[in-house]
């Protein structure tokens, strides 16, 4: 369900020195893989270095509001606030898109059995704090992250409130213009036939027209939260109380003070507003759809663990749109992040790493010149060994290679042969009651034969944590539901399918960090990156203009299509 | 007794011929027809070895006229005219070459296949 991909908005407070961390500085301070660990409670604490110290990382948790109908309004006026209050985070360039819902380490991160440990047994690390107690930095940012969430939740509900406060304000205003003459004077007033009733119909035709078309752009449930306010929507909510303070302050001072008589020019200057709104809610539709609608870059998505890589064709975005836009691509083009398909197999490493040990007997003169000659003599040493190992890769490969195609042939057999004991149950046919079953007996009777050869396929591709058997059978059930065959049923197995095929509980991560040298709500450019990380891999996002075409026309007439046979020539000179 | 073997070589040699133009009313006449070119098809170029061969080839002779005076004969490859090479080049670029109006005398280079006949006599004793 990619709508409810929620993000929630995180901050990061750099100390008003204001100093821009470089993004490879932004980059180091969000851990990379295998040096994250929970710390008791679930949420996720990367280590950072000392430039991030006041750093804040919003951990998930559930967020209820994802049920919200909270309009775009809403969310930039909050948005507004909040930036108001911190100011100094204008300068900072790192922020956090979460969804709630889901504990942060989920288990896509689990280490593969044949991860290789690229360390080698000489490496000694030493850390200040054990991996298990939790310092006193630690402590003190678990306490500002609880005060922060709380904050956040506070200032979000706020926000929305206030949005939807003024969207009310601006809807009941036509009306109140309208009724308040009526009310405090009524017997005062000109009489107005015909026109009025007029004007009555089309101003209550307008606002429900606005009305439909509100819900039908604003109200729709957010799919993600941004860090930064969304400069069209400020603009939009600036634009509307703008508009209605200034309509309310002519009419009080016009219209209340001088207790006008002519109810005609009234109601007509409440149809006026009327229209301005409608005209606003068409800048919205113009503002906040179309413009984007026509594409302009194209932004290419590598992913850091593996390099798989996709193009995307986006138009006119801002940086944190273009990356909620790709995360939404993401989870249904790249395949699967499989940790275990990444490392060369050990049989090849393990001939690189155990490269020689020098020592060096007695000598004591200059330990820098020694270090550097000794580096060198284990560099070229390994240069020159390490000619064989890409023979031993090649070799391995194919092996493997084989190893694969002969599992997935036994498979497709065994699931073949399996498919063929069963049979949909034709009308006329009789069969005794015991022996008709429902789609999971089914299942069942005809996972046994296949279950031997479909484990030991999952096992060469190391593909087995993906699936359990309790899936497998799942899809069984619903390929046999569907009369599949057992090539469509397969195709689940055979390649790896984007992420989002799998459960979602366990493949599906809310949390990306946002990271970019720009700020993110300015527009995209040519040349601009940005990456998204996540705890294991990132998505590294890089743009590039899509250039202006030059068509020019030619016209061939079809006529002029003609052609003669190739002889040999002869001229005489 | 003797033996005598009789066998034939195909020799190529390069010639050099000097052909003055005749002047036949407003034109310059050379007295040959040219064929071939690397826009034309070599498949069906009767006088070369080689059929993938797009050079410039002599596919007729007048009798009488200032190429035989000079010794051109049917068959033979042009190389070069005047110091212009002939082997890339259009059938058309060729003529030209070959009918420069203010040329009085071309300087041919040619290839000449020939087969050669070789007696050898060989003793036996």
């Amino acid at each position: 369900k990619i709508e409810s991909l929620k993000v929630t908005v995180d901050f990061l407070k750099v100390p008003l020195g204001l100093k821009k961390p470089p993004l490879k500085e932004a980059l180091a301070a969000v851990p990379g893989p295998g040096r994250a660990k929970p710390l008791g409670v679930e949420r996720h604490k990367p280590r950072r270095s000392d430039t991030m110290d006041n750093e804040s990382q919003y951990s998930g948790y559930s967020y209820k509001s994802g049920h919200s109908r909270s309009s775009r309004k809403h969310r930039d006026r909050r948005d507004r606030h909040r930036s108001k209050s911190r100011d100094g985070s204008r300068g900072d360039k790192s922020v956090t898109i979460q969804a709630p819902g889901e504990p942060l380490l989920d288990n896509e991160s689990t280490r593969g059995d044949e991860r290789d440990d690229n360390w080698g047994e000489t490496t000694t690390v030493v850390t200040g704090t054990s991996e298990h107690s939790i310092s006193h930095d630690d402590i003190t940012r678990i306490t500002k992250d609880m005060e922060d969430s709380a904050h956040l939740d506070c200032s979000r509900h706020l926000g929305v409130s206030l949005a939807g406060a003024l969207a009310l304000l601006a809807f009941l205003t036509p009306l109140a213009f309208m009724l308040l003459p009526q009310l405090l004077w009524r017997e005062e007033l000109e009489p107005c036939g015909t026109p009025c009733e007029g004007l009555f119909i089309s101003v209550a035709f307008k606002l429900l027209i606005l009305l439909l078309g509100s819900w039908a752009l604003f109200f729709r449930r957010p799919k993600a939260f941004f860090p930064r306010v969304f400069v069209f929507r400020a603009l939009l909510m600036v634009l509307v109380f703008l508009l209605v303070v200034s309509y309310w302050l002519f009419y009080g001072v016009r219209i209340l003070d001088s207790r006008d008589r002519n109810y005609q020019g009234v109601v007509q200057y409440a149809v006026s507003l009327v229209d301005a709104l409608l005209f606003v809610h068409y800048l919205a539709v113009v503002l906040l759809e179309l413009r984007q609608l026509q594409p302009q870059f194209t932004l290419k998505a590598v992913r850091s663990a593996d390099g798989a890589s996709r193009f995307y064709n986006v138009g006119h975005l801002s940086i944190q749109r273009a990356a909620v836009w790709i995360l939404e691509n993401y989870y249904h083009d790249f395949p699967v992040y499989n940790p275990a398909l990444l490392n060369l197999p050990k049989s090849v490493l393990s001939k690189k790493m155990s490269g020689f040990k020098v020592y060096s007997l007695g000598e004591a003169e200059n330990t820098t010149n020694n270090s550097t000659g000794q580096s060198r003599a284990v560099i070229a040493a390994a240069a020159r060994r390490r000619d064989n190992s890409h023979n031993e890769y090649y070799y391995e490969e194919a092996e493997h290679e084989r190893r694969v195609r002969k599992r997935r042939a036994r498979l497709v057999v065994a699931v073949e042969e399996a498919f063929t004991h069963i049979k949909r149950l034709q009308e006329d046919d009789q069969k005794n009651p015991r022996e008709i079953m429902d789609p999971r007996e089914a299942a069942q009777a005809i996972f046994a034969s296949m279950a031997r050869a479909m484990q030991k396929y999952l096992r060469t591709t190391k593909q087995q944590p993906y699936h359990t058997m309790e899936s497998i059978l799942q899809h069984l059930e619903f390929c046999i539901t569907h009369d599949m065959t057992p090539k469509a049923f397969l195709e689940r197995y055979l390649t790896a399918g984007p992420t989002i095929q799998y459960h979602k509980d366990r493949w599906l991560a809310k949390q990306w960090t946002l990271v970019s040298e720009e700020p993110v709500t300015n527009g995209l450019k040519d040349g601009v990156v940005f990456v998204l990380k996540r705890q294991d891999f990132s998505l590294v996002v890089s743009t590039k203009k899509i250039p202006f075409f030059k068509l020019s026309e030619e016209f061939v007439d079809p006529k002029s299509h003609k052609f003669v046979m190739r002889l040999q020539s002869e001229t005489s000179v | 007794p003797v033996i005598t073997t009789l066998s034939y070589f195909i020799i190529f040699f390069q010639q050099r011929i000097e052909i003055h133009k005749l002047r036949q009313g407003d034109n310059l006449i050379l007295g040959f027809s040219i064929g071939g070119g690397i826009d034309q098809d070599p498949t069906q170029n009767p006088f070369s070895e080689d059929k993938t061969d797009k050079g410039i080839y002599v596919t007729r002779v007048t009798e009488g006229g200032p190429a035989e005076v000079a010794g051109l004969q049917i068959g033979d490859k042009i190389m070069q005219v005047n110091g212009w090479d002939m082997t890339m080049v259009t059938h058309d670029q060729a003529r030209k070459r070959l009918t420069k109006r203010n040329e009085e005398v071309v300087r041919l280079l040619v290839t000449r296949q020939s087969l050669q006949k070789a007696v050898q006599q060989s003793m036996m004793s």
